[in-house]
């Protein structure tokens, strides 16, 4: 009934490691090979950053390293070194959002919801990049970050009313703004 | 081969539930709609309080706390089509809370308690209006009753809205306060339920963000790919990649020996795609380790009953078949053959085809099982944690194939990461589950993206060719239709069947349509907007033809089809009403600027369906260049789907449809041959991306009729409004899906 168990995980095929995570110096065990997106989702527990592909084409595991956008799906634990890992969790305090999660429920727009953690560490890096991005920059930055259900329309508006209001936090003249109309009804004809 | 649908309907009959019954049953005499104060208030004696919660004679949707949170659970699955919600949103109106006080949870699996636990088919909405307003007012009715024995005053004059009971006078308790009052009040005689007049609506009918979102935007655990339980390990699972193939033997001692590897062992399985095909299960100590593993496996598989089809064949009997009518007439109105051989008439005829498409939900197939053996006496136990649509079929089926008895399965409903039907099968729950018995502990089964891709339910791929004649005043006289579509065992597949109701049948006096089938082993299942989906390309791109043909505006002759207001079925919201009809595709046509003067290679489409119930039009704008670049400036929408609960999560779902119907009729084909699926990734199987996504702008006509789903009906017009567009661009014609085929990119 029970298989026969082979425990590698405590022999020499692991080794050590110590990443900065959201601020935290985290220590474990694990496979030099093991991408970072298993480090964080199963050794971590750090389940907001997203698989869906494995191959860097879906974006959902989308983190940063050092402030730059990577793929955690195809950055192996044993490159990581002593850059500095931001996830979704790590983004901002719940209680205390980053611009860009309230425009995100603001504007509702997850469907599934299940790309949209990667969606926000890209656009998170894109407007610490460009505060003030165009359609096309959206477009650009965001090419890599796949939604099957589609939600491309409110993406692009969430970024530019997270980027207007960023810019006007700061007392700056506000973002261009998307052109997104949302939804109008009609009286029955 | 029975499939969770069927499972679902079983116990549906079971139980003698039905949407008209379900009131009587389990909210009359199962003890009624349940206010449950869960922190009763001190005031109300909370101590000599029944304990209702958790009882089986009662039916909890809606619990009160004392400081005045408002739990309502949301019984049927989430995948994003927005009911989690969307119905708690319809309970919550009818009680008169304030939406800033409600909590909601999804609930446990629990037929008797909440009734079918099912999302599927757009008609979640639908078949529950009435239900979850009733529930409401269900409770309403108790607040108020137990707000006039506090204030001793007459129950008429008091109403409930703003999470208070309010009295003329200005007197009034909150939902809080009167809770635990509350429960003890009689259960309301349903009959006897008033609902709310909708002018009265401050909830149904307003953007409400879905009630998820905050978890969503911090990465907090929602799907099934989140679920962490004590001692689990994780696991991964090879089937024979032609479909039905059984595994003799394996490298497993090789296996074993990797890293992180805790086990790996041959299933033989019970031979059923949608429970337990064979295959090689290896657990480990993380998902990554027996991924790699699994890169490693070499089997050896008997494929002497696995599926041996191959496109390249399918296409060439398709070729054959479409020489003559099919074989089954599934439609024969009037007289084709006079409209045809009238000399005077102008005739042309179209091959049409489509392929086989995934479903590639962005979180693949998983599901974490902890099967308990039981021990002195005691009966196996199984508790599921599974991304499903049909959650209460599940123990059923876990009863039948594993011997546990439905009752000693606990199944946890978790938000899923995208389904647009495909959810709809057990096999992923059934595999972690054999996994789990294996080794003793809850296992955490994913799919890689491969698993995924070469293990769906796809759409059925099919071929079609139809001819049509226009008389001298080029009014559509004689259609003549014929699919070429899948079967299995002798029935067609999902969606590769035609119904006698499909339009435009039933809006011409001369039309045949006539099927054909040919028998496949791939399995095929409900892909968004089943049937509908390639149906809507061929008959609204063959109608754009023959209004070329005969020299008349798309939008007119489309109207001249449609005809004089009326129902194909009166009353039914089911079927066509030509007069909603019209006004879908006059309003798309005149907000997109129809007959506006374009820039050369620049054009509209437009294209009009009705299926689950909608009527959608659809008019694209787009850009051709000599090199068949393709620019979808934008779609615009026009939807009648009766009141909208929530115009933002409708909204969201028709420009979600929207893309995902440009996704798939760009690039996405799924081919086989010797029964093995041909794509891996998103490297072979290409999908939208953000440079490539049009503008979209979505128009409700919020007629007076009952509300109807929207998750599907979206996407059908779209490939059609594109393809028409193409040609008003370009002057080409589209008849092949995805359009790479016929050397598009975006
Ligand atoms: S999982 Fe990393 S890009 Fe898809
Ligand atoms: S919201 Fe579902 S994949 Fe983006």
């Amino acid at each position: 009934m029970m298989g026969n168990w082979t425990l590698n995980n405590g022999g020499n095929s692991v080794a050590k490691y110590s990443l900065m995570v959201n601020g935290t110096r985290r220590q474990f065990e694990a496979e030099p090979e093991m991408p970072l997106l298993w480090a964080l989702r199963d050794v971590m527990g750090l389940i907001g950053t997203k698989y869906g592909c494995g191959i860097s084409l879906c974006g959902a595991c989308t983190v940063h390293m050092d402030g730059t956008p990577v793929r955690s799906c195809t950055v192996r634990v044993s490159d990581v070194g002593e850059a500095e890992i931001t996830t979704i969790e790590g983004l901002a305090d719940p209680r205390n959002l980053h611009t860009l999660q309230q425009a995100w429920i603001d504007l509702d727009v997850a469907q599934c919801g299940y790309c949209q953690a990667g969606q926000i560490m890209t656009a998170a890096a894109l407007l610490a990049d460009k505060p003030n991005p165009s359609d096309a920059d959206i477009d650009a930055a965001m090419a890599g970050n796949y939604c099957r259900c589609g939600t491309y329309v409110r993406v692009r508006a969430a970024i530019h009313r997270a980027a207007g209001q960023m810019a006007s936090a700061q007392g700056l003249p506000a973002a261009t703004v998307g052109h997104w109309e949302p939804a109008r009804t009609e009286a029955q004809s | 081969m029975s499939t969770l649908i069927e499972e679902v309907t079983r116990a549906v009959k079971q139980q003698g539930l039905s949407r008209r019954n379900f009131l009587k049953l389990t909210g009359v005499a199962g003890g009624g709609m349940v206010l449950a104060a869960t922190l009763p208030s001190a005031a109300f004696g909370a101590d000599d309080l029944p304990t209702l919660v958790g009882s089986a004679e009662l039916n909890a949707f809606v619990q009160i706390a004392s400081d005045g949170t408002i739990t309502i659970y949301s019984a049927n699955p989430e995948m994003g089509q927005g009911i989690k919600t969307a119905l708690p949103m319809m309970i919550a109106e009818e009680m008169g809370a304030n939406w800033d006080d409600v909590v909601v949870e999804q609930s446990p699996i629990d037929t008797a308690r909440f009734g079918y636990q099912w999302t599927g088919g757009s008609a979640v909405v639908s078949s529950n209006y009435e239900r979850m307003r009733k529930l409401g007012a269900s409770a309403r009715e108790m607040l108020i009753g137990a707000a006039s024995e506090a204030m001793e005053l007459p129950r008429e004059e008091l109403r409930a809205a703003n999470s208070e009971v309010v009295h003329g006078s200005g007197k009034k308790l909150s939902f809080g306060d009167l809770a635990a009052l509350a429960v003890r009040q009689p259960v309301p005689d349903e009959s006897k339920l008033q609902l709310r007049d909708p002018s009265e609506f401050t909830i149904i009918g307003k953007s409400i963000s879905g009630v998820d979102n905050l978890q969503i935007v911090t990465g907090d655990a929602l799907y099934g790919m989140d679920v962490k339980v004590p001692g689990m390990v994780f696991g991964a699972y090879q089937k024979c990649p032609a479909i039905g193939g059984k595994a003799v033997s394996a490298n497993l001692a090789v296996i074993k020996a990797m890293p992180g590897v805790l086990d790996a062992f041959i299933v033989e399985g019970n031979g059923r795609v949608d429970q337990l095909l064979s295959g090689v299960a290896i657990v480990g100590t993380s998902t990554w380790a027996v991924f790699n593993a699994k890169g490693r496996l070499e089997v050896k598989w008997d494929e002497s009953g696995a599926s041996k089809d191959s496109w390249t064949e399918m296409v060439a009997n398709a070729d054959r078949f479409l020489q003559g009518p099919g074989k089954t007439q599934v439609v024969n109105n009037g007289d084709i053959a006079s409209g045809f051989s009238n000399s005077s008439n102008k005739i042309i005829e179209s091959r049409y085809e489509y392929p086989f498409v995934s479903h590639l939900c962005l979180e693949p197939m998983n599901c974490t099982a902890s099967f308990v053996k039981g021990t002195g006496g005691e009966a196996d136990s199984v508790e599921v944690w599974a991304p499903t649509q049909g959650p209460m079929g599940i123990a059923p089926t876990l009863e039948s194939l594993f011997g546990v008895a439905k009752d000693r399965v606990v199944t946890n409903q978790t938000r899923m990461g995208g389904s647009f039907g495909r959810r709809t099968s057990a096999e992923y729950v059934c595999e972690a589950v054999a996994m789990s018995r294996h080794v003793g502990k809850p296992v955490k089964l994913t799919w890689t993206r491969q698993d995924d891709l070469h293990h769906d339910y796809f759409r059925a791929g099919g071929f079609q060719s139809v001819r049509g004649a226009v008389d001298e005043k080029g009014r559509l006289v004689a259609w003549d239709q014929h699919a070429v579509g899948m079967e299995a065992n002798g029935r067609p597949v999902f969606g590769s069947g035609f119904r006698q109701t499909e339009f435009p049948f039933l809006n011409l006096k001369n039309a045949r349509g006539t099927l054909s089938l040919m028998e496949i082993d791939t399995p095929c299942g409900a892909w968004r907007a089943p049937g509908a989906n390639t149906h809507a390309f061929v008959v609204q791109s063959f109608i754009h033809e023959l209004a070329h043909l005969a020299g008349r505006d798309h939008l007119e002759f489309l109207l001249e089809i449609m005809g004089e207001p009326r129902w194909f079925k009166e009353g039914s919201a089911g079927a066509l009403n030509t007069g909603r009809a019209a006004g879908t595709i006059r309003l798309a046509a005149e907000k997109a600027g129809w007959g506006k003067t374009l820039p050369e290679g620049r054009g509209l489409g437009l294209a009009f369906h009705f299926s689950h119930a909608a009527h959608v039009a659809e008019v694209a704008e787009v850009s051709v260049d000599a090199n068949r670049k393709l620019t979808v400036h934008k779609v615009t929408a026009a939807v009648d789907v009766g009141p909208i609960m929530n115009p933002s999560g409708a909204e969201n779902q028709v420009q979600g449809a929207i893309i995902d119907g440009l996704s798939t009729m760009l690039g996405q084909k799924i081919t086989m041959e010797q029964g093995r699926i041909q794509q891996d990734n998103l490297d072979e199987y290409p999908v939208l991306r953000f440079p490539a996504s049009p503008d979209v702008a979505v128009h409700f006509i919020e007629s007076d009729f009952s509300p109807t789903g929207l998750g599907e009906p979206g996407l059908p017009p779209l490939a059609p409004a594109i393809g028409n567009a193409i040609f008003a661009a370009s002057g080409y014609r589209v008849r092949t899906m995805p359009i790479s085929d016929e050397g598009f990119t975006v």
